[in-house]
């Protein structure tokens, strides 16, 4: 069961990537298939951040306090390493307070 | 100036050296929450190892815990991943003749957001050696990573992990805020998408579809709506 779902994963993945790299040779001439692969990455991104980041840690709050943090450095683009390590150690900062509170 | 294979392997490993890093970490959150939903930590690293995908590895053990259906993974997997299909076909185009089919047939298994961007980033044509290169510690980085993770999941105290689980999604706004301040379009079509993921899981009767169709139906429609309203200008990529 399990290994039919890892088949599965890797297997679109790899046709994914492997199939327009063996097939293109000549460049895709579609404006709009063009536009619509370079909208994909921010709305599936963006869907999967959205609402989920609100339920990831133990407290709405604590997720609020690392999501404002994320957005606030993404916004100054800080890179990728940054943004992450921050919104994970607001959360543990916030989700300590949290605990002395209560 | 005629570059040696080796040259270029060892340029393509100099330049893939902060991917590394940045996959360690992200990866290791990827091993945390994969153990922590209940997969042992051998399949954790193996998922890492056959997959190399961000995004599609974190949706993807939430539909094997979930007991999905096959072809919600297949379809989950097809439009997450949908944007390396763009990825590869912009490295043909810089490609040399040194990637043959063989060569095509592995090194299309090192494309990541990340390792695009660097190679694309790159004047030259580029090749294969390079690709090898560039793709050898990113994927040490995230196999290594999702190793570490998996361990440390048992190991750490709870609210260290529960704080790691936001990682994914820290980075996942790394990548689109710097842009979406750029381009109003792009700014649009994320908020659309956010607006009717938001729409699929809170509605009721909506909020019964799976995680894995909420991200296809946000992807297609948000960027559909990008496409026909925003066309990108020709030449830019």
């Amino acid at each position: 069961m399990t290994a039919v779902y890892i088949l599965v994963m890797a297997g679109v993945t790899y046709l994914v990537r492997m199939l327009p790299m063996v097939i293109f040779k000549r460049k895709i001439e579609s404006r709009f298939i063009k536009s619509f692969l370079y909208y994909v990455p921010y709305a599936v991104l963006s869907a999967m951040t959205f609402p989920a980041i609100f339920t990831s840690t133990k407290s709405l709050y604590s997720a609020i306090a690392g999501t404002i943090v994320a957005v606030t450095l993404a916004f100054k683009e800080k890179n990728l390493l940054t943004v992450a390590l921050s919104a994970c150690a607001t959360v543990y900062i916030t989700e300590l307070f949290i605990n002395m509170i209560f | 100036m005629v570059q040696s294979a080796k040259d270029n392997f060892f340029r393509g490993l100099k330049d893939s050296i902060p991917i590394g890093i940045g996959y360690l970490s992200v990866s290791f959150s990827f091993g945390i929450i994969a153990v922590n939903s209940g997969l042992p930590a051998w399949l954790a690293v193996l998922i890492s190892m056959t997959n190399l995908t961000s995004a599609g590895q974190f949706a993807g053990v939430g539909l094997i815990i979930s007991g999905a259906p096959y072809i919600e993974m297949a379809l989950t997997q097809l439009i997450i991943n949908l944007r390396y299909a763009l990825m590869s076909v912009s490295i043909t185009q810089k490609a040399d003749k040194s990637f043959t089919l063989l060569h095509r047939l592995l090194i299309s298994f090192g494309v990541t957001d990340e390792i695009f961007a660097v190679a694309s980033r790159q004047e030259t044509d580029i090749g294969r050696h390079y690709m090898y290169g560039l793709i050898s510690i990113p994927y040490l980085g995230w196999t290594a990573g999702t190793l570490l993770g998996a361990a440390a999941g048992t190991i750490l105290p709870e609210s260290l992990c529960t704080a790691l689980n936001i990682s994914l999604y820290g980075m996942f706004i790394a990548i689109i805020i710097p842009p979406a301040k750029h381009s109003l379009p792009v700014l649009k079509v994320i908020l659309f998408s956010v607006a009717v993921s938001c729409l699929l899981h809170f509605v009721p009767v909506l909020n019964r579809l799976s995680e894995g169709f909420i991200i296809i139906i946000c992807a297609v429609t948000a960027s559909v709506i990008g496409a026909v309203f925003f066309p990108i200008k020709e030449a830019s990529s």
